[in-house]
């Protein structure tokens, strides 16, 4: 329905030119929006790396130097909020936009104004949210997680924030809509569920998790603000409530929402290995119901966040055992990545790169995952910087990693020419060992004893916060670079056009489309053959 | 000096100042500590455990990975084989994580249970955090007093202060911001249980070397034990985000031998009866302090 309307808008027949407005305001394009998204995730990284600086440059010697406590709160509170609404999120629904159509045959999303919609909002989103931290009462100081009574101690400030996560919700509902609903009605003939690239599997995956569990946030987020300007009292002892009740709430957002990360962060990978492998990815079906089973058991493990909250024996045992279950079905997806490049023929441009650094520092963030599970060591590890060095491990060198080897494997594609493939491996390789040099040692300071969210410590903390904020400071200025070579190939100015199959490996019904990816594809669905899948023979 | 004689002050040596110093976050410290309760022990071989399988995961994986990319490089003639499946393989790497993980889950549950079990405590410490600082009642006496991050500490932590970090010494050993004014004071091998909880928000209870921490919560009442087994200072944190001031609410316990602790109770709780005129009285310390909450909690 959605698409007849798009295609009668849009003539298909030559290539028009619709005014600037028009294109990248109101236009409906799931390129365009795309590209919006992308361009947007990146700025936000931008900004949230930018406080990510200054929360490193005031943890680089001990004492107080730039920055008062409250401010400092509001940085690490804010940058978490911004990297993951506005960062990692958006540029997977980014990635979703750009290639699900074109890796399932569709000729668009199934429902284009909502596309563009759900893209418009975030930029006010953010506006909104950032704009709190120049607000009488200040931005949100209780970190990411709201937890209340301390985040109702914010001013007024705080209802503006919760309106920004309630459009940032509304946004991701709508993009996950749109996701399965393109993915389930507009496959190319012929694409059974089980002949479908990897990557579309995990973002159908993901946008279930987002739909089950955004609302849930909204619940969340809506008691807190009743609590605070109408007097209710859901999470307020004093009036009969809970304020550990807020925290299962927001958990089980909050753990299905890191798999939200993580899962078409997978996918890419998925895509990337077998390239340039050129060796069918391993174990294809494994890694669709591994992917199923990690979302699932996403749901039943939240409370791993709370361990000392003062739960009951019997739930934490129970929490105890489904999450070292997850190791399960995310070590089958490691060991099938390793077994797809066993006897390839590998060769190691950028994108390869990125994707074999996610893999390895991915397993290091899983293992010190393992270790969180363990209830009694919990009780030591958690809230400490070991579980700061956990979750950047999986988000940073996971998640951001992927999107940097899905944005390299993938930017001929959409520009039509190759990146510099200098700068590409210059970029992985300062960020691989300034990103270890910032979060290794901090494994180290939380097993000794340093708690996260504090902006100054003890002596004995000093050395290796200051290898850690070294680390910080190169990992950022590498991502300059990155911001360069996206520029430089966007303009074209390596020279070096790429035909169809931008990489001698590649599968796919993307690279049958010309590079730069034509406005309009798939007008008509395409025929395709078996073998032209990343995953080759799907006999099993 | 005989050398059994050398050999036995240095064994002293190690007992009385090894365990405590040990205890305490040291520059360049790499890893947890054994800490000083048989409970923390345990944590201790469980995280080691735990660590040690990883290792064991990550080099066979990382081996495996490395060997790959060595061996099957298209630049030295590698052809990519065609096979994409093993039955046998992905059987078998499903099959051995779950025992691992049955292997590992079962001490840790052991271990769970029984720190679980307040029962049979002799002693009841009541832990209150308020922000920024902390309330311990014995239960059962009149000892209460709050204990707040000690002053030279506070000067130095402000911005721009000035003052150098590393000056803030107590026996030479560097305690910034983990100092205070008045202790948590308990007896070793005693079976101490806590009763924590919170006024105003969340906050976090831990000393590291006694293994755990526990959430203090406004409106409800957590639970814990433990027994010091070596007299000594222990320093820890406040855990839990609870405001600006959330590096600045430090824990210090001073484990002391029963029969030294016994004394000490008794003088407190004399003191804290009989005279309130006197303001080094922890009473009138109490009500100073009382004040001073009431009008930080109105000024909130
Ligand atoms: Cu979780
Ligand atoms: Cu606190």
């Amino acid at each position: 329905m959605a698409t007849d309307t798009a295609t009668t808008v849009h003539d298909d027949g030559h290539e028009h030119a619709p005014s600037f407005i028009d294109r990248w305001f109101f236009g409906t394009n799931h390129k365009d929006i795309g590209t919006l998204y992308l361009l947007f995730s990146l700025a936000m990284f931008l900004i949230g790396g930018a406080m990510a600086m200054i929360i490193r440059a005031e943890l680089f010697m001990p004492g107080m130097q730039i920055v008062n406590p409250e401010f400092f709160n509001q940085m690490t509170t804010m940058h978490a909020l911004v990297m993951i609404f506005g960062a990692v999120m958006p540029a997977f629904v980014g990635l979703a936009n750009w290639m699900l159509p074109l890796m399932i045959g569709a000729p668009d999303m199934a429902l284009p104004r909502l596309n563009n919609l759900s893209f418009w909002i975030l930029p006010f989103a953010f506006l909104i949210m950032l704009s709190t931290l120049f607000m009488e009462g200040g931005g949100p100081a209780g970190g990411w997680t709201l937890y209340p009574p301390l985040s109702l101690q914010q001013g007024n400030s705080m209802a503006f924030v919760i309106f920004a996560i309630h459009m940032m919700g509304l946004s991701s509902i709508m993009g996950a809509i749109n996701i399965i609903a393109t993915v389930l009605n507009m496959r190319a003939p012929g694409m059974d569920l089980l002949k479908m690239p990897i990557f579309p599997w995990t973002w159908l995956i993901t946008a279930f998790l987002l739909i089950g569990v955004m609302p849930v946030l909204a619940g969340a987020i809506t008691m807190l603000l009743t609590d605070k300007f109408f007097l209710t009292s859901f999470f307020n002892a004093a009036g009969g409530g809970d304020p550990v009740m807020y925290q299962h709430i927001f958990w089980f957002f909050g753990h299905p929402e890191v798999y939200i990360m993580i899962l078409p962060a997978f996918g890419v990978v998925s895509e990337i290995i077998p390239t340039f492998s050129r060796k069918p990815l391993f174990g294809y079906q494994a890694m669709v119901y591994a992917t199923a089973s990690i979302a699932f058991l996403s749901f039943i493990v939240w409370a791993h966040h709370m361990f000392t909250v003062g739960m009951p024996l019997g739930g934490e045992l129970f929490f105890m055992y489904a999450t070292m279950l997850i190791a399960v079905p995310t070590g089958v997806k490691v060991f099938n990545w390793v077994s797809t490049m066993w006897q390839g023929s590998l060769t190691f441009e950028t994108p390869m790169l990125f994707a074999i650094g996610f893999v390895v520092m991915f397993t290091i963030g899983g293992f010190s995952g393992l270790m969180l599970a363990i209830v009694p060591a919990d009780y030591q590890y958690h809230d400490t910087y070991f579980v700061v060095a956990h979750f950047h491990y999986v988000l940073v060198t996971g998640s951001v990693f992927a999107l940097m080897a899905g944005a390299y494997y993938w930017l001929p594609k959409w520009t039509g020419y190759m990146y510099n493939e200098t700068l590409g491996k210059w970029h992985f390789w300062l960020s691989t060992i300034f990103v270890n040099l910032l979060f290794f040692p901090q494994h180290f300071l939380g097993l000794a004893g340093m708690p996260r969210r504090i902006p100054d410590y003890n002596i004995a903390f000093s050395d290796f916060n200051m290898i850690s904020s070294i680390g910080g400071f190169g990992f950022g200025l590498a991502q300059l670079l990155f911001v360069y070579v996206v520029w430089s190939c966007a303009r074209g100015r390596s020279g070096i056009k790429v035909g169809d199959r931008v990489w001698e490996g590649a599968r796919g019904l993307e690279w049958t489309v010309p590079s730069p990816a034509p406005h309009h594809t798939f007008t008509t669905p395409p025929k395709f053959d078996d073998r032209d899948l990343a995953h080759g023979d799907v006999s099993h | 000096m005989t050398p059994r004689r050398i050999l036995a002050c240095l064994a002293m040596l190690v007992v009385t100042t090894v365990p405590a110093l040990a205890a305490n976050p040291q520059r360049w410290q790499l890893n947890m500590t054994p800490g000083v309760t048989e409970y923390s022990r345990q944590v201790y071989d469980l995280h080691m455990l735990i660590l040690w399988i990883c290792v064991v995961i990550g080099v066979i994986v990382f081996g495996a990975m490395g060997y790959a990319i060595f061996k099957f490089r298209k630049s030295k003639g590698a052809v990519a084989a065609k096979w994409s499946h093993s039955t046998v393989a992905e059987v078998t790497w499903t099959v051995i994580p779950v025992l691992i993980l049955i292997g590992t889950a079962w001490p840790a549950t052991k271990t769970l249970i029984w720190i679980d079990d307040a029962r049979e405590s002799e002693m009841t410490i009541k832990v209150t955090g308020y922000q920024w600082l902390w309330r311990y009642e014995y239960i059962g006496t009149d000892v209460n007093f709050i204990s707040r991050m000690d002053r030279e500490s506070d000067r130095t932590r402000m911005l721009r202060s000035g003052m150098d970090p590393a000056a803030v010494q107590r026996d030479g050993e560097n305690v910034y911001l983990l100092d205070v004014d008045n202790p948590l004071v308990l007896p070793t091998n005693t079976k101490v249980r806590f009763v924590i909880t919170a006024n105003d928000v969340i906050h976090s209870f831990w000393v590291p070397a006694l293994g755990w921490k526990q959430d203090a919560i406004p409106g409800f009442i957590n639970e814990a034990w433990t027994e010091i087994h070596t007299p000594g200072t222990y320093r820890g944190q406040c855990a839990e985000l609870c405001g600006k001031d959330h590096a600045f609410m430090p824990i210090v316990i001073e484990a002391v031998p029963r029969e030294q602790f016994d004394i000490w109770l008794e003088e407190q709780n004399r003191l804290a009866a009989g005279d309130a005129g006197d303001s080094n009285a922890p009473l009138a310390q109490l009500a100073a302090d009382d004040a001073l909450l009431a009008n930080a909690t109105e000024s909130l």
